[in-house]
């Protein structure tokens, strides 16, 4: 039963590599079939060589590195204030955080290019990566975590005479690693696969990201051929940074769900 | 959450500073928020009542004010705005609807089967049946788009069990009216045919999902459930074993022992997946940007699609930004509305502590739900 179960939800992804080392002919008259009759690597030749699938890959990187480098900083930052620090506005910020939570992503697709525009952002790098650098999500997890941590490690550093920033950056923060790794893999995640937030903030080809590009790889020529070897092959190499994230930190993410729960 | 620690007395002057230090280091996640999220919406707002053309800054004093006529075109124009709006949400209702009792449904019984403490290899099957939820949606799509296309995997393994399966992506036929057709002569009774409700009939609103959208939905179950199971096994852990032996005890059989015992005590867990669910399904927007656009015949437009495409392609903003916020509507009413029907009731708590009487003391105790926060 189980295995059965197991195989559904695998072989789609089994098949989706074997098929983009077929031939375009024999990927439409044999689709289910595991082995290529014969290997052929010219999707991925065409994909790497004549196509902007680099410039693609280049551009979800870049985004995904600032973004992920952003938020672990602000998230944890803001965590830690609103977790330990006394100050007046507080609760306000925290009910703000929560507030924000809960707004729907796909209301937010008209706002974001309104305001992008007007800032004269839109269509650039800052754009793309501004708006993703934090998330509330990430600020609740952080505060959650430090709160956790007894108060008393940081006293002896405040007694020493270090400021905030100090004790939070050399004692509190390298003690978060496991809440950081979570954050990490949480916006890494998150900005490999975000694809509405780029459509509404660019428009010019040169800041095409994958998902962006993959996309109208796939709705632009869905009734001229199939090509379905370089539309499979393009969404396999999309899926291997997420994928080798999630094989090394399998542990982590899957008790960082539960652990979403339990709170 | 533990409330956060006081200082204690005598700390104060330490602790000076500290305020200067938390707006500081919450500063760029207010500012960030704020300007992006919070100021976006309000302009967003201001959109949907005015008659902004896309053109110059919708807040230059050319631009007017027009009060709701965005939102009545949509809801009460009785033009093609409305009956585009009439579809996508029928789209969407049937899209929820069936999405997330499947979704549920199925979650909760991977996490059973993965929980049972004695099987083997639980790690590989979390894995499996997690892998779906971290990959893109796009990519997803695309897998789907070769799986589900006319002569693909999908159709090749029912042809073995004999079945002719459809062209789903191109195929706008609603599943129910299939049904319907082949048990008689496919035509809606009039008073179905000619009353509706914005735009279009009842007989269309009954249609059910498109062939192409019940592929989505195919879809959206598949890459859901992983993430939902790992709330469940998590939820499963905390409800321990001890009152299910207990239940053993009185001779209750396995299911008799899941359904009284068990999934009493997964409520909140419950709330959380239907809620997560609920808000996830109206929202539906990448893989139809990916897959279909729309089509066919408009069978795949859901609200959201539908904003994005009024506004970005049609430059009509204010409606966009109309329907962005009806749909926002919509899903607060539905969340409400599950908290409500989901509100914890005397009698199922009755209802487990009749198990909880016959076993001893001992037994009660630990297993009290724990409360869980999402």
């Amino acid at each position: 039963m189980l295995s059965v179960l197991a195989l559904i939800y695998i072989y789609p992804f089994l098949v989706q590599v074997a098929t983009s080392f077929k031939s375009d002919a024999e990927a439409t008259a044999d689709p289910i079939s595991l082995i290529p009759q014969t290997w052929t690597l010219a999707a991925y030749e065409l994909l790497f060589t004549r196509s902007d699938f680099p410039l693609w890959s280049m551009n979800s990187a870049i985004v995904t590195i600032f973004v992920t480098l952003g938020r672990v900083f602000f998230v944890s930052l803001a965590g830690y204030a609103l977790a330990r620090l006394q100050f007046r506005g507080r609760a306000l910020i925290f009910a703000l955080v929560v507030g924000v939570m809960a707004v729907p992503g796909v209301v937010l697709l008209i706002p974001k290019f309104l305001v992008l525009n007007q800032l004269g952002l839109y269509d650039s790098y800052a754009g793309m990566i501004l708006p993703l650098l934090v998330d509330a999500a990430g600020v609740f997890i952080m505060k959650n975590f430090f709160e956790s941590i007894p108060v008393s490690i940081e006293e002896q550093a405040r007694i020493d005479g270090a400021g905030p920033f100090r004790v939070f950056w050399s004692v509190v923060l390298p003690m978060a690693r496991p809440a950081l790794i979570t954050i990490i893999i949480l916006s890494f995640q998150g900005s490999w696969n975000e694809l509405n937030h780029f459509i509404v903030s660019t428009q010019s080809p040169e800041l095409t990201t994958l998902t962006k590009g993959v996309a109208s790889l796939a709705s632009g020529q869905l009734s001229q051929g199939n090509q379905f070897p370089i539309k499979l092959a393009a969404a396999a190499i999309m899926t291997i940074p997420v994928a080798v994230m999630f094989l090394v930190f399998q542990k982590r993410i899957l008790n960082t769900a539960e652990g979403a729960l339990k709170g | 959450m533990s409330a956060p620690t006081r200082p204690r007395a005598g700390s104060s002057a330490i602790r000076r500073g500290e305020g200067l230090a938390g707006w500081i280091f919450t500063a760029p996640v207010i500012i960030i928020l704020g300007v992006f999220l919070l100021i976006p919406v309000l302009m967003a707002l201001w959109v949907s009542f005015s008659d902004w053309n896309g053109r110059g800054s919708p807040l230059s004093p050319r631009v007017g004010f027009v009060g709701l006529e965005n939102y009545a075109a949509v809801t009460t124009g009785g033009g093609l705005t409305e009956r585009n709006f009439g579809i996508a949400l029928r789209n969407n209702a049937w899209y929820v609807f069936l999405v997330v009792p499947l979704q549920t449904i199925l979650s909760l019984f991977l996490a059973v089967l993965v929980s049972r403490a004695i099987l083997r290899g639980r790690g590989f099957f979390r894995t499996a049946f997690y892998f779906p939820s971290v990959t893109s949606s796009v990519a997803i799509t695309v897998l789907w788009l070769f799986l589900f296309n006319k002569d693909g995997v999908v159709n090749e393994v029912l042809s073995w069990i004999g079945i002719n399966g459809p062209n789903w992506f191109r195929d706008p036929r609603g599943i129910v009216h299939i049904a319907l057709g082949n048990v008689g002569p496919l035509a809606g009774p009039d008073f179905l045919v000619q009353n509706g409700f914005l735009g279009i009939s009842w007989w269309e609103w009954l249609a059910g999902p498109s062939v192409a959208m019940t592929a989505f939905i195919l879809m959206a179950v598949f890459t859901t459930s992983g993430t939902f199971m790992l709330l469940f096994i998590a939820a499963l852990v905390n409800v321990g074993v001890e009152l299910g032996e207990a239940g053993m005890m009185d001779g209750a059989n396995g299911w008799q022992r899941f359904w009284h015992i068990t999934f009493p005590q997964l409520r909140p867990t419950l709330f959380t997946v239907l809620t997560l669910g609920l808000i996830g399904c109206w929202q539906v927007f990448d893989q139809i940007y990916t897959g279909t656009q729309g089509g066919p015949a408009k069978t795949t437009v859901t609200p959201a699609f539908l904003s994005y495409q009024s506004a970005f392609l049609n430059q009509d903003w204010g409606q966009g930004a109309a329907i962005a916020f009806i749909l926002f509507l919509i899903i607060i009413v539905f969340a409400l509305f599950q908290r409500w029907v989901l509100r914890d009731r005397p009698v199922s708590k009755r209802r487990a502590r009749q198990y909880q009487v016959k076993s001893t003391s001992r037994v009660a105790a630990p297993v009290l739900v724990k409360g869980s926060k999402p």
